[in-house]
């Protein structure tokens, strides 16, 4: 070995891994194969011209991250199994948490109905059809304080994709905690707050920009002081893959997603490292096993040298990319499901391989409806697998120093580096977005593989190759359009229960701070969900007052 | 000259996933057709007044949050109140196939689930627009 990496390898282990190893000791004393040959925490370059390699690679939780942000990676602790799981009313919802975290899940993650999610009560008119279909329905704080019953918020971290009303179901979360003696110091958990990408790819938004970045900034510098453990946003790429991106792409656009992000709460008076250790992000995972595992390395390693060059962070925690991914819901087919367990079988080792922090694995019915409890728990114990057999967790970044994977990562950073640098010189996202630019960018690769796939160039087994003549399987879940009802029903007494004079004054003192840009809107928030003003009712003061958003089609 | 065949591509509901719509709306375009887009989150009283404002000869629904039994209907309904039903309706999404036959009996031509191809999509407008034309 060299003796340059020899000798830092000394430094690391002194000054970065003993410290690790005395709080988080290892999984086991020691880790070996299948065939019980030991396997090293870390393999380094034997050969004696890689005189670039503590540059571009370095070791594992140190700058620039490349091989990890932890220095021990999996064989400390296995990443948290965290599958999203929400639909029907808050009770049906409750059950499932506690049925995950039974069968050895380790986090929660809660997936909202779509009029949660764009700030609607289930009494709307246009919440028909949509109440408690792709995630629970929530309407005030008392759905909320069923969906968490018999959960302690002081034991389990709990992630909730949510983005336009993020500040409001946080204060609803931080309200449950406090019912149940759990100080909103010790709460830990994500809100997805991500509003850039809502508006490039997932579309959920309701406010306009300027708005929508303020409530973000809001959420940020209160949880900086109030809800210290707390990942105040999810920057995410997942859906921008999803929406038909390329791997490159992913990574660049959220990214410079990131970017809008601190800029904003730096213009705001925060200093970078006050917020930028609570950032989190979230990535795609798809079939090509080796790509992906490259474009987790190489967004670490670009996310850390923006954090420590352009925003002069100090920090170690600020520069590290620390992320969550879910399996790609947009590989699974509705042909041959059952195929699509091997899909996400090679999926979790690309996650794994390239060093998430959580997972999600997608469950094979998804193509199809909502996943049944059986299908599910599949989905779980293939990350189990992955972690216990496959010797994947035994050793960190096992990818490193592989001819293929480092020039991969090489050239994933420089493509990506180029699209930031054209959106950065276009003044930003937001700009892009309104020009429609990455929108446009998107949806030419979508349709660019779309073809491939219609002309036989790319296979897809079971679609456009190897297919069979089959019938649909039984049993998928649905969820009764009855519910809507029961919500209804449920605010209905509410409403009646409720102090009205109490609600009223909280939501005109919500319309006077939000009328003013130096307010911090998340207590005043945290005042009309404690009154049981409804999901919609907050909302719609901030519609009155900050209007909303239009998309603009590109096609 | 001869008036090319116009289709509006509608969104129902609230759900954000555009990929389906947008590369069906793309895809019909390529093949010649006038093809209106509306995105996302329409309700079925908009995509209704953009059918008769634009005089499209087909409306095509895409909807992936399961709200199609609620939603698809509504649309085939209003159509008619507004003395539009020569307009053809057709569908796609994650729609379960005990939902088809329900859904073809309210009016909805055809139901396009994942992994179809778009000849499969031309297919069918080239036929019902012979059968419309005679």
């Amino acid at each position: 070995m060299q003796e340059s990496i020899k000798n830092r390898k000394t430094e690391w282990e002194e000054s970065v891994l003993n410290k690790v190893l005395q709080k988080f000791p290892e999984r086991k004393e020691t880790f070996t194969t299948g065939s019980d040959k030991p396997v090293e925490r870390l393999y380094l370059p034997q050969e004696e011209s890689k005189g670039d390699y503590l540059e571009k690679l370095g070791f594992p939780g140190e700058y620039p991250y490349t091989r990890g942000v932890q220095p021990t990676m999996y064989r400390g602790r296995l990443w948290t199994m965290r599958q999203y799981a929400g639909f029907g009313t808050a009770e049906e919802s409750n059950e499932r948490y506690k049925y995950l975290l039974d069968q050895g899940q380790t986090g929660l993650s809660i997936a909202f109905d779509l009029p949660t999610q764009i700030g609607y009560d289930s009494d709307d008119p246009v919440s028909m059809g949509e109440v408690g279909k792709v995630g629970v329905a929530i309407d005030s704080l008392k759905d909320m304080e069923i969906l968490f019953s018999g959960i302690p918020l002081d034991k389990v971290s709990t992630s909730m994709t949510i983005n336009a009303p993020a500040a409001i179901l946080l204060a609803m979360y931080i309200a449950v905690a406090e019912k149940q003696g759990v100080t909103r110091d010790r709460i830990r958990g994500t809100i997805q707050n991500d509003i850039l990408k809502e508006y490039i790819a997932r579309g959920t938004y309701i406010f306009p920009p300027a708005p929508s970045m303020r409530l973000i900034n809001n959420t940020f510098e209160f949880c900086s002081k109030e809800v210290p453990k707390w990942n105040t946003i999810s920057i995410s790429g997942y859906h921008i893959r999803e929406a038909g991106s390329t791997a490159v792409q992913e990574i660049a656009f959220t990214i410079a997603d990131g970017i809008e992000y601190v800029r904003n709460a730096m213009s705001t008076g925060l200093d970078v490292d006050q917020f930028a250790g609570r950032l989190s992000f979230f990535f795609n995972a798809h079939n090509d096993l080796f790509e992906e595992a490259a474009k987790y390395r190489a967004a670490r390693r670009i996310w850390a040298r923006i954090m420590k060059e352009k925003f002069s962070a100090r920090k170690e925690k600020s520069m590290m990319m620390r992320f969550h991914t879910q399996t790609a819901g947009s590989t699974l087919t509705a042909q041959q499901p059952d195929n699509n367990v091997i899909r996400v079988t090679i999926q979790t080792l690309a996650a794994v391989l390239g060093g998430t922090q959580s997972l999600h694995t997608n469950s094979k019915d998804e193509a199809l409806a909502l996943p049944t409890e059986d299908s599910v728990r599949v989905a779980l114990r293939t990350q189990q697998i992955v972690a216990h057999e496959s010797g994947a967790a035994n050793t960190v970044d096992p990818l490193a120093g592989s001819y293929f994977v480092e020039q991969m990562t090489d050239e994933i950073e420089k493509e990506a580096l180029e699209y930031i640098e054209k959106i950065e010189k276009m003044g930003g996202m937001v700009r892009a977005i309104e020009a429609g630019y990455v929108q446009k960018e998107i949806q030419d690769s979508a349709y660019r593989y779309q073809k491939a796939v219609e002309k036989g160039e790319r296979i897809v087994v079971g679609v456009n190759k190897f297919t069979v003549e089959e019938e649909e399987p039984r049993g998928l879940l649905k969820v009764d359009p009855a519910l809507r009802d029961v919500q209804i029903k449920k605010i209905e007494e509410i409403k009646d229960s409720r102090d009205g004079s109490k609600v009223e004054a909280a939501l005109a003192a919500l319309k006077r701070g939000a009328a003013d840009e130096s307010v911090n809107l998340m207590p005043l928030i945290l005042d009309a969900v404690h009154a049981y003003a409804t999901l919609g009712e907050i909302t719609g003061v901030l519609r009155e007052e900050f209007g909303e958003y239009r998309e603009s089609i590109v096609l | 000259m001869e008036r090319k065949t116009r289709i509006e591509i509608a969104k129902p509901g609230l759900d954000g996933h555009d990929r389906g719509a947008k590369y069906i709306a793309r895809a019909l375009k390529d093949a010649g057709y006038e093809v209106i887009y509306t995105g996302i989150r329409q309700t079925p009283e908009s995509i209704v007044a953009t059918a008769i404002q634009e005089d499209v000869d087909f409306v095509g629904l895409s909807l992936l949050s399961g709200a199609h039994n609620e939603l698809f209907p509504r649309v085939v309904e209003l159509l008619k109140t507004e003395g539009a039903e020569d307009i053809i309706v057709f569908g796609g999404g994650v729609i379960p196939e005990e939902d088809i036959e329900p859904l073809t009996k309210k009016g909805i031509q055809a139901i396009f689930r994942p992994g179809t191809p778009i000849s499969a999509v031309i297919d069918f407008i080239e036929s019902k627009k012979k059968t419309t034309a005679a």
